[in-house]
């Protein structure tokens, strides 16, 4: 293997701050991005502590209504572009270029800059919290009007803040297709690609294409805020509704861009754990193809109750039901890759296979979301927060969650406790369904979401809501535990293939991970 | 080799980057009002000239039309319509009054915009003459009744049976103030 003697070519990494600052090393950035996220997250899931602290009992207790609304905003917003993307991206960029045969990404310098822009732009975000008329406080989708005449003065950083967001992940995805297009391995041909990496790639073109419209989308609010247009203002000749159709048409994109990653990880993992090659792998790249196409033409089922025509409604309602079937076709896959398979339950897969579960459950409730009859009554309740929090907890950051025990042991060589970790895995799948479960009943019942009070017949499974809350909110501080253990004291570990059922190029390499890899592209038969 | 490839994919990677930005500029904003004007959404005008038919009033059927008047927030202006609802036949030609009185001691300008229930009506209902075609300008204190004159179309779908059409009044005088700043330049 060339990568024996890389020391006599290049030197390690620098030292001091300047490493990170200066880095144009994948594996440096992916752990900046990783880091960046789970601060993200931390701070997204004390939005979300204060959310159900104020909902724990009926009334007014904690917080005024107006810092509520900014708290619900703050917090999706955090979580979407600064928690869930910037992970994703991280781990993108750690582990294609293991996985295809590549010396480093294509475009490093670009890397380093489009993970650097990111701090800036969450400050500027975090920072109109403490700004006069607080910070943004119209829900995360910043429906104009809310977010143009009757928003906040802050809205103008919020608007600067998502360019920056948008320029960061546009940066990003380009360098993951020039990567993926031009330094495969000889002999990688697309179809040999792990899933993580084919996953990746649809999800790079779906950001290529979405995030310059909503960076249009916010372009538009700015100038009608500052520059006197009417796109969205009713008086000058616009329409409240063409936002919320530009919003979407970015919007829907954006959740499989959440997604389509932690398929990838899941389809990474379950073959690894149960021991057998993943089942149906061509199946398993076109209907990623077939999900990602689809979520260009199903935005409208968002806003069926903002009034379109029969015919709209029946067009929206069957595409987007039509999204089940490639879905069903990866549920499918992932089952019958684990049936008669040799499985083991190590703390990833423990994750994967509560992502196959719990993603299922979001899905169906995502299939009777998309039916526009019944939505009327659904939309704007608590039941659409049960089923975006099973499909971007429990899939998204679940899957995070998994690929983290499973690749930091082949990062710094290090094991992480399986006893904390499955302890980590137990608390948080008891406490994420404790906290949302009940939120499909109460949203039933009618529970209006974004709402800081309700009425006395939601209080019990209010309560039992935030109780998993804190519950799985404090279990993050255990994995916290875990990770910085494992990195400074874990027991060492030094076989190249972590998990003995493990396939593919990144388990070739040594353990832990040498600071540059495939400097000689290794020979794929 | 691998080099310039990565140039060109980067290279038509950034044009489609620009491509989608433009896109919502240039094609989803005209294309979203072309289709609602198309299909009559949320009480857009069809931009067509509508040829009066003569002599054609269907007797035979009564539509109800219902006139409904809202004041955006931080729109001070009394507005209402004089008259709730009133019976119409298809192809007859028909005059309301709206009253509109600026309550507060500065001139203002104000736009309304309609909106029809059922929306699907919008495309039968023609406005030959109507307030909300233009910005109307209130001194401090002054009213005025504003007229609208409305032939509601014979081809009217049957199920239909009842309009109601609102009128939203929004102030744009800071608006008019600055597109007549940029005319007078």
């Amino acid at each position: 293997m060339s990568n024996q003697h890389v020391g006599e070519h290049h030197h390690g990494p620098a030292q001091g701050f300047t490493r990170w600052l200066y880095t144009t090393n994948h594996k440096d950035i992916g752990t900046l991005y990783l880091w960046f996220s789970f601060a993200m997250f931390i701070l997204g899931g004390s939005f979300a502590m204060v959310i159900r602290a104020e909902l724990f009992q009926p009334g007014m207790q904690l917080v005024r209504p107006e810092f509520f609304n900014q708290m619900t905003t703050m917090h999706g917003l955090v979580m979407v572009f600064g928690a869930i993307m910037p992970a994703f991206v991280g781990l993108a960029n750690w582990m294609i270029p293991m996985m295809i045969g590549a010396p480093d990404m294509a475009l490093p310098r670009m890397n380093n800059l489009s993970f650097w822009i990111l701090p800036f732009a969450f400050a500027m975000l975090a920072s109109t919290l403490l700004m006069d008329g607080g910070a943004p406080n119209f829900g995360w989708t910043f429906y104009a009007p809310l977010s143009t005449t009757y928003a906040p003065p802050s809205v103008t950083f919020f608007i600067f803040a998502v360019h920056i967001m948008g320029a960061s992940s546009i940066m990003g995805s380009i360098n993951i297709i020039a990567t993926i297009i031009n330094l495969r391995a000889p002999g990688m041909t697309y179809m040999k690609m792990p899933l993580f990496v084919w996953t990746w790639f649809i999800t790079a073109f779906l950001l290529v294409a979405v995030m310059p419209v909503l960076a249009g989308a916010v372009t538009m609010m700015l100038m009608d805020i500052h520059f006197g247009t009417s796109f969205f203002s009713a008086a000058g000749g616009g329409d409240p509704v063409l936002f919320q159709h530009v919003f979407w048409f970015f919007g829907h994109p954006e959740v499989y861009i959440l997604i389509l990653p932690g398929f990838g990880v899941v389809s990474q993992i379950i073959p690894t754990f149960a021991r057998k090659p993943l089942f149906g792998y061509a199946s398993m790249v076109y209907a990623t193809a077939a999900i990602a196409f689809l979520s260009f033409i199903v935005w409208a089922h968002h806003m069926y109750t903002v009034g379109m025509p029969v015919a709209g409604e029946l067009f929206f309602m069957y595409a987007t039901l039509l999204i089940a079937v490639p879905t069903g076709v990866k549920v499918f896959n992932w089952i019958t890759t684990m049936f008669r398979g040799s499985m083991t339950f190590e703390t990833p897969m423990l994750f994967a296979i509560a992502f196959i579960c719990l993603f299922t459950v979001g899905g169906l409730s995502g299939v009777m979301l998309a039916m526009a009859p019944v939505d009327f009554q659904y939309q704007d309740t608590y039941f659409v927060v049960a089923h975006f929090h099973y499909t971007m907890v429990a899939g998204a950051i679940f899957s995070l969650t998994a690929s983290v025990y499973y690749w930091l042991p082949k990062w710094c060589g290090r094991m992480y406790n399986e006893t904390m970790g499955k302890t980590h895995f137990w608390i948080s799948f008891v406490g994420f369904n404790l906290t949302f479960f009940p939120q499909h009943f109460v949203g039933l019942a009618g529970m209006p979401r974004r709402v800081p009070d309700y009425a006395l017949q939601f209080a019990d499974f209010n309560m039992m809501s935030s109780i998993g809350a804190f519950i799985y909110g404090s279990s993050q501080i255990l994995f916290l535990f875990n990770v910085i253990r494992t990195i400074r004291a874990g027991k060492p570990i030094s076989e190249p293939k972590v998990w003995d059922g493990a396939q593919g190029l990144e388990w070739t390499l040594p353990t832990p991970v040498p600071y540059h890899t495939f400097t000689t592209p290794p020979e794929v038969k | 080799m691998a080099f310039s490839g990565i140039a060109k994919t980067t290279g038509k990677l950034a044009v489609v980057v620009v491509a989608m930005f433009a896109f919502v500029f240039v094609v989803m904003v005209p294309l979203y009002n072309t289709l609602c004007q198309a299909l009559g959404l949320n009480g857009k005008y069809s931009g067509k000239q509508y040829e009066v038919v003569q002599a054609k009033v269907d007797t035979t059927r009564t539509v109800k039309v219902q006139f409904v008047a809202v004041n955006a927030e931080g729109m001070p202006w009394q507005f209402q319509p004089m008259q709730a609802s009133i019976d119409v036949h298809p192809g007859a030609v028909n005059t309301v009054e709206f009253y509109a009185k600026n309550v507060t001691d500065k001139d203002m300008v104000a736009q309304a915009v309609p909106s029809f229930v059922p929306a699907q009506a919008a495309q039968y209902f023609h406005k030959t003459e109507c307030f909300c075609f233009r910005r109307q300008p209130l001194l401090a204190g002054a009213d005025a009744k504003l007229p609208m004159q409305f032939i509601v179309d014979q081809a009217l779908p049957a199920a239909i049976t009842d309009i109601a059409l609102s009128y939203t009044i929004f102030d744009v005088t800071a608006m008019d103030k600055a597109d007549q700043a940029v005319t007078n330049r």
